[in-house]
């Protein structure tokens, strides 16, 4: 009876594959969601001199691209980035809007621990966080036993696309007349 | 007059139609200038154009930088899949102990890890762990292999290990980087009642069963003790007497950030190895971690029930403590606690067993994964012996 029992429950966990690592949405896809009417076409920011600097401070360690690509239309624009939580690197889907965030997504979780940061019940603690003057969140994030590196890895790109936002509008102010 | 005027007219009308005749030669003419402005317009074209080449040699530099990038991460070099990481710790006591006042500084914990990602689903994981600085002799250290396994994805959400593991038990046993608790020392119910650090050699599933809901089950080698000591009856896997393995579950919920809830339950045969006739053993253990804003909770009870004669002649048939510690972060730098531990190796006896130890003070982080601390701690002991008494402080890191 106990050995049925054993492999019965085996058998449920295995076919009950919740996708702890995988891919949970294409960038693709998640731009679709954020834009509608379509998406807008991908513009680059790039990443020097003291902009290279602000980006090495929040992360800890330089970013790994000289320029990070975004999508933008109507004040909103939307991030696909990445950070190794312990070991791989987490892509995540942010969308800003007039400097707060609307929305965090884990598009791709690779790692074998800390694939709860994905759920609702953390992400949520991110809506419409902000960055204060020191280019921090403006609010604290509860972390996840276990999960201390994927969590930090969420609050430095929550923070990062807060900040390129920010560029994006001060760029706006000094184009403008 | 009339005359003079005259004169004098016709000069400066003389003299303006000499300069202008002059300039009017120094001017290019308008088919000069329409060869200038196309020159200049052909210049401007060849900078637009420079530009333009320049920049898309930028974005092709960038993008074959990008893509060697991710090339290389496909087909990551031996270097890039293999991590090393680590951990340490070292004490300062000053206590009042029955033996008079104890002071002694201690590098207690020097930890590596090491680990290497064979393909994306098997991996391998370790941790080696020198203990009081040094090793060999008559020294008080010892050099321990504390955890060594293998762990393949059997689906994204469910993993298999095989090798040495940690017994998932309790708050710490897994999770012991000093920046991650209060406390220069680890609690004393987390080292008395469940036998931190505690691993074993065996096999492992482990998995996420709903959203915030995961588990543990595992076979592994039991506890090896003649005399109904829990901590002095681990095997480390050294040698190990598997006669009667142990089976330990656990079930572990954070479905809501920064809240933890556990219970895990432990099934030994006979936890003397057939020495004693009837030695089964039950470990229960449930637990709250909580950290809410600045606020923060740990609350953890564990009990033994050990069956048999030998244990009940000892009063060792049950085993059990709790404990309870708040915190709170004045800045995310700087946070205060307090814990109340209380535990009894000796329950199911009629002597005085107990033990109760009172802990207060305050961690420090310069970094996120470097702590300074300090506590006092207080002991008050059935009976009053084995009581210590005093300060300690601490520093630790991890990377």
């Amino acid at each position: 009876m106990l050995n049925r029992l054993i492999t019965a429950l085996s058998l449920a966990l295995l076919c009950a594959d919740l996708a702890a690592r995988g891919v949970y949405q294409q960038p693709q896809d998640f731009l679709s969601d954020t834009f509608e009417g379509g998406v807008p076409e991908a513009a680059v920011i790039w990443l020097t001199g003291a902009r290279k600097q602000v980006v090495t401070e929040l992360l800890g360690h330089s970013y790994t691209s000289l320029r990070v690509r975004y999508w933008a239309r109507d004040q909103r624009s939307a991030w696909v980035l990445e950070e190794i939580g312990k070991e791989q690197p987490i892509t995540v889907g942010l969308v800003i809007s007039q400097g707060q965030l609307e929305r965090i997504k884990v598009l791709e979780f690779r790692e074998s621990r800390g694939w709860e940061v994905r759920h609702s019940f953390f992400t949520d603690q991110f809506r419409n966080a902000r960055l204060d003057k020191g280019r921090n969140l403006d609010r604290d994030i509860d972390g996840i036993s276990g999960a201390t590196l994927s969590v930090r890895a969420m609050k430095k790109l929550a923070a990062l696309a807060l900040y390129l936002d920010g560029e994006l509008r001060a760029q706006d102010v000094q184009a403008s007349p | 007059m009339r005359c003079a005027s005259c004169a004098g007219i016709g000069l400066s009308t003389a003299l303006l139609a000499t300069s202008g005749l002059s300039i009017a030669a120094e001017l290019p003419s308008q088919e000069e200038m329409w060869r200038i402005i196309q020159e200049q317009q052909r210049e401007i074209e060849a900078l637009k154009r420079g530009q333009r080449t320049t920049e898309e040699k930028a974005e092709a530099a960038v993008d074959m930088a990008e893509q060697s990038r991710q090339t290389s991460s496909t087909a990551a070099s031996w270097a890039e899949r293999t991590q090393i990481g680590g951990y340490g710790e070292l004490h300062y006591e000053n206590l009042d102990t029955d033996d008079g006042r104890q002071k002694e500084i201690d590098f207690t914990r020097f930890v590596l890890f090491f680990g290497h990602q064979f393909t994306d689903r098997l991996r391998f994981w370790s941790e080696l762990e020198l203990e009081h600085a040094i090793s060999g002799g008559d020294e008080d250290g010892e050099i321990e292999l504390e955890q060594a396994y293998i762990e393949y994805d059997l689906t994204p959400s469910q993993h298999v290990r095989g090798g040495m593991f940690l017994i998932p038990v309790g708050i710490l046993n897994e999770t012991h980087e000093p920046p991650t608790f209060y406390g220069v020392k680890r609690n004393p119910v987390e080292r008395n009642i469940i036998p931190t650090t505690w691993w074993a050699g065996g096999a492992e599933l482990t998995g996420e069963i709903a959203p915030g809901w995961s588990y543990n089950f595992g076979v592994h080698e039991g506890l090896d003790t003649d005399s109904y000591n829990i901590r002095s009856g681990r095997q480390k896997t050294s040698n190990a007497d598997a006669h009667d393995l142990a089976s330990t579950a656990r079930v572990k919920w954070n479905g809501i950030a920064g809240v933890e809830l556990a219970a895990s339950l432990q099934y030994q045969e006979n936890i003397t190895q057939g020495l004693d006739n009837d030695a089964s053993a039950w470990l229960y253990e449930a637990h709250a971690d909580v950290q809410r804003g600045p606020f923060g909770l740990r609350a953890l009870y564990a009990r033994w029930d050990i069956d048999g004669d030998g244990a009940r002649a000892v009063g060792r048939d049950e085993q059990d403590g709790f404990y309870i510690e708040p915190s709170y972060k004045l800045v995310p730098e700087f946070g205060v606690f307090a814990r109340y531990s209380q535990w009894d190796n000796e329950a199911g006896s009629s002597s005085d067993s107990e033990k109760k130890q009172y802990n207060a003070g305050f961690n420090y982080w310069p970094h996120p994964d470097v702590v300074l601390k300090a506590d006092y701690q207080h002991q008050d002991n059935e009976g009053n012996v084995d009581e210590e008494k005093g300060v300690n402080l601490g520093i630790g890191y991890q990377f």
